[in-house]
């Protein structure tokens, strides 16, 4: 560091600094924290309790009834089903056209790029509108399947920026010496690019998985049958109905943010360099 | 003789359609690997977006629809809760956008120093931008709850508030609740792509700037602003667009009420199409909101590149 | 092991003539380099023989068959690239043995002939390392052991001492030419360093935008350069020009400098008086000589220890003349050079053809 201050007003520059870090993460983690602890209050301590920092007894009783006497196991196995679904088929044709952008000169490349960039920042409330009454017309309401093919299609853009950015990293040569080495170009993405992506590939479904996991309004608009609601339908609904069992909604909520919370803890690494690749995304 | 010829312009004419059709094939190959994306964009984005147009011209009922020419543009005119909405979306977009803003940036200032513990400090506070929305938005519904949140008793001990009730509630106040809810869930999108900025400037700027005389605030204002300038500039656009229609928060949180204090033009959109039969107004609404994000768009890139011929 | 032939080879990016008709025959067993400025298009051409590059007219034949349109993976070629390119995620002997093990080789083969290689490059101890942890120089050595293993028609390198710092740059030059004897394997190798060319090849290719100045031997090119180009490229110190006028009268012939001084030249060229030409001198050619015809003042002196540099300004131009030993001169002082009309390169002013 640059030298020349002197110590006291050092010592204070640092204590300053530990503050506003703390201040950080306090907001960041309160919330949570608090949604944790209305899940391990028991009902009846609820309202004498319920704003105290810790209940005086803590129960794992939410969990339970979530678990057994709830839906939400099955809105969150059909959650389940659809991000990984979504990530998955989002990373391969994602790496497909991440992989044609990076590696060919093209007529029309510039204009492929600019239209993908715009899909990035129109309002998707623009669809709502037409993708309600035409998923009807095709019988894709109320059905995983439609959730899937439109959640495919809004994360494309931004993990194919994503993908490309790993491919642009992996230098062009390798797949040259593969290709005189006896490889035909397929041979050579399986066998030199893909190990190399690989990371990549992990980030992209990472954060597809993430955003599918999050998205509500149009799951919300086109689920309403019971044994197809995704996590996020399902909360809404309950609360909607049982508006006052403050300890399962909550305990519900934690469960629900385990799965986002394992793939942030995995895709930590890539956040700062994978979004600056991809640019824009909420 | 003959045969000989023929022989040679069969070989010629089999290898010049045979480099051609190799030609053809290495024309096709990248849109070949972009075909399942593009095809996807175009018919879940862009096919209904043009059918969002054609709807803004119609206005739909129970069975049918019929073609009403600019109808649903006037009736926006004699809709005051539209004009109520525009207001809001100004003041949900300005407020989340100025606190996301500084304290991301602030954020990413302090993660840009060396201090014991950073890493750990780094994944929680990037935390939030994890947590599913909904989840965000009923998180902080709940603790604006008095009966299980202790955020209306703060506010009440502080003396910010007479009695500990939910802000929520009150129209004077509901729109301060997504807006935080947005905050907490939107600094670590600015503090990430600024940090990586920052990481970007090389140190010698610094010490260059040091050994020229330069206070920690100069060296902040002259090295470090300019050089993030080109981030912020994208990022603050693409984020007010981004904000504007984002409906999710105040859906979750408010449903727009109470009495519409805290509808959005987005949430409007969202509710109308959902709730009321007439697909043909949320769309017209639709097409508005984009024709004032574009507008929005096109004034700052004026705007920027003003700046930059007078800079 | 194989010849290989190009005829009339040409490339275009769109509107843009990179190669123009190429024609080079290169026999069985020869090592050849290319060589000639930064973006001349040797890359492209090596990348064309590799088949890395689509060849926009002309054919290329490696041995008999006509490659034109075989993959690259089939032309039976090894190249080593600037970059090395090797694979980041296997060891050093899944590197070398990569080609093989795609021919689907017995593992007991490829592991005899990865050993092969590995004990003539000296790499044995280091075989279950990554690349990542291997030394410059050491990538460098794979990289040539990836080549060798396969055992191929031909060798290609694209500039692979580039990146080595000069010492190692002078030894691989050595091993690689002593590799090439021992294997007779038929060697195309581009450069930008003419010293490279000329310590390696049997035969340097020199190329300039796009198009072949001359083919021959690297003697061939230093004493009998084609053009004024391959006069200035090849040679270090590069040869001195000097715009010049033919006098003849008689069978005597000279030419004129700008401020004067006259040089005798073999009257046997076919030159004319008033010709308009270009005098082109090796620096180890001028001497320097009290009754010397050529008058100038000295600028710089570099003494080298084995020899000595000394720059003079002769007729408004700097010259460079080599001489061995000890030159006893100072800046400022005049002095006087001359040649033996043996030793001049005369180049055609307008065009840089030679002359004689
Ligand atoms: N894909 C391309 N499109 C257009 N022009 C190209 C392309 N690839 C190469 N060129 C041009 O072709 C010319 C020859 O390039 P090449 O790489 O063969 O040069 P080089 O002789 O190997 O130079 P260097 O010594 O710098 O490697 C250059 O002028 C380059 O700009
Ligand atoms: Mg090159």
């Amino acid at each position: 560091m640059i030298a020349g201050r002197s110590r006291a007003k050092r010592r204070l520059a640092a204590a300053g600094l530990y503050a506003a870090v703390g201040l950080y993460v306090a907001f960041a983690l309160f919330p949570l924290f608090w949604t944790f602890k209305i899940s391990v209050t028991p009902q009846s301590l609820l309202y004498g309790e319920g704003i105290t920092v810790w209940p005086s007894a803590a129960t794992l009783d939410n969990y339970a009834r979530v678990l057994r006497a709830t839906d939400f196991p099955r809105y969150f196995l059909n959650s389940v089903v659809v991000s990984v679904t979504t990530a998955a088929i989002v990373t391969l044709v994602a790496s497909a056209a991440g992989y044609s952008l990076s590696r060919f000169r093209f007529r029309g490349k510039a204009a492929v790029a600019f239209l993908l960039l715009l899909t990035q920042t129109f309002p998707l409330v623009m669809v709502i509108p037409p993708i309600y009454r035409l998923m009807g017309e095709i019988g894709l309401t109320n059905s995983l399947t439609g959730l899937i093919v439109i959640y495919t299609a809004f994360n494309v853009a931004f993990a194919t920026f994503l993908m490309q950015s790993y491919f642009d990293g992996i230098p062009k040569d390798l797949e040259e010496a593969a290709m005189i080495d006896g490889c035909t170009r397929v041979e050579a993405l399986r066998r030199v690019i893909v190990p190399l992506t690989l990371p990549g590939m992990g980030a992209t479904l990472g954060f597809v998985f993430t955003a599918a996991w999050s998205e509500l309004l149009f799951a919300l608009m086109l689920i309403n049958s019971e044994n197809q609601k995704t996590f996020a339908v399902g909360l809404l609904t309950f609360i909607g109905k049982f508006a006052v069992d403050w300890g399962q909604m909550m305990a519900a909520s934690v469960l629900a943010l385990v799965p986002a919370c394992l793939f942030f803890a995995f895709l930590q690494r890539y956040l700062v360099t994978g979004l600056t690749a991809g640019a824009v995304k909420g | 003789m003959t045969s000989l010829s023929s022989q040679m312009a069969e070989a010629a004419s089999r290898s010049g359609s045979g480099g051609r059709r190799r030609a053809l094939l290495a024309a096709l190959e990248p849109w070949a690997y972009l075909s399942p994306a593009l095809v996807l964009i175009a018919t879940v984005l862009l096919v209904p977006l043009l059918f969002g147009i054609g709807y803004s011209f119609r206005k739909f009922s129970a069975f049918r629809s019929e073609f009403v020419g600019l109808g649903q543009y006037e009736a926006m005119l004699h809709d005051p809760i539209l004009g109520q909405a525009l207001v809001n979306t100004l003041w949900w977009t300005a407020g989340s956008l100025f606190f996301q803003f500084f304290l991301g940036l602030g954020l990413a200032l302090l993660l840009d120093r060396d201090f014991v513990g950073r890493r750990l400090v780094q994944a929680i506070v990037f935390l939030p931008w994890a947590v599913p929305t909904f989840l965000s938005g009923l998180t902080w519904a709940w603790l604006f709850n008095p009966i299980i949140g202790p955020l209306p008793h703060w506010l009440s001990a502080l003396g910010l508030k007479a009695e500990p009730t939910n802000i929520l509630a009150d129209p004077a106040t509901a729109m301060w609740g997504p807006i935080i809810a947005n905050v907490w869930f939107g600094i670590p999108f600015f503090a990430i792509t600024l940090l990586a900025a920052l990481k970007s400037i090389p140190s010698e700027l610094y010490e260059a700037a040091a050994i020229d005389g330069a206070n920690p605030w100069q060296r902040f204002t002259r090295v470090t602003l300019p050089f993030l300038a080109p981030t912020i500039a994208i990022t603050v656009m693409l984020r007010t667009i981004w904000i504007a229609t984002f409906a999710d928060l105040i859906y979750v949180m408010t449903e727009g009420g109470p009495a519409g204090s805290t509808n959005t033009v987005a949430t409007y959109i969202y509710v109308s199409a959902f709730k009321s039969l007439d697909k043909g107004y949320a769309s017209a609404v639709a097409v508005l909101l984009l024709a004032l994000l574009i507008l929005y768009a096109v004034v700052l890139i004026r705007m920027r590149r003003l700046f930059a011929r007078d800079a | 092991m194989a010849s290989v032939t190009l005829r009339n080879v040409q490339k275009r990016y769109g509107a843009l003539n990179v190669l123009s008709a190429v024609d080079l025959a290169i026999a069985d067993g020869e090592f050849i380099v290319l060589v000639g400025p930064s973006g001349c298009g040797k890359s492209t051409l090596l990348r064309m023989i590799a088949g890395l590059e689509d060849i926009s007219a002309g054919e290329i034949r490696i041995g008999e068959r006509l490659v034109n349109d075989v993959a690259p993976k089939d032309r039976d070629i090894a190249m080593v690239f600037q970059s090395y390119a090797l694979y980041p995620h296997m060891d050093v002997a899944a590197n070398m043995g990569f080609s093989l093990a795609l021919r689907k080789a017995a593992r007991q083969t490829i592991a005899e002939r990865v050993a092969g290689a590995a004990g003539r490059l000296g790499l044995e101890a280091l075989l279950a390392r990554l690349p990542r942890q291997l030394s410059g120089g050491q990538r460098q050595r794979v990289a040539m052991g990836r080549a060798i293993v396969r055992d191929p028609q031909v060798f290609l390198f694209d500039e692979p001492l580039s990146n080595l710092d000069a010492k190692l740059r002078v030894h691989m030059r050595a091993e690689i030419k002593a590799l090439h004897q021992s294997l007779k394997t038929t060697a195309i190798y581009v450069t930008h360093d003419q010293i490279e060319a000329m310590t390696m090849a049997d035969r340097i290719v020199v190329m300039h935008d796009g198009v072949v100045q001359q083919v021959g031997a690297p003697l061939d090119l230093y004493d009998r350069p084609a053009n004024a180009f391959v006069a200035g490229f090849i040679g270090s110190p590069a040869m001195n020009f000097l715009p010049a006028r033919v006098w003849r009268a008689g069978d005597e012939a000279a030419v004129v400098l700008a401020d004067g001084g006259t040089l005798a030249i073999d009257a046997a060229l076919p030159v004319r008086d008033g010709d308009l030409v270009t005098l082109g001198v090796r620096p180890e050619h001028p001497r320097i000589a009290a009754s010397g015809a050529l008058a100038g003042e000295v600028a710089v002196v570099e003494p080298l220890g084995l020899s000595t540099q000394l720059y003079a300004t002769l007729a408004g131009q700097q010259v460079c003349s080599l001489a061995m030993g000890r030159v006893a001169a100072a800046p400022g002082e005049p002095i006087r050079l001359t040649a033996e009309p043996g030793d001049l390169h005369l180049f055609q002013r307008e065009t840089g053809q030679r002359i004689g």
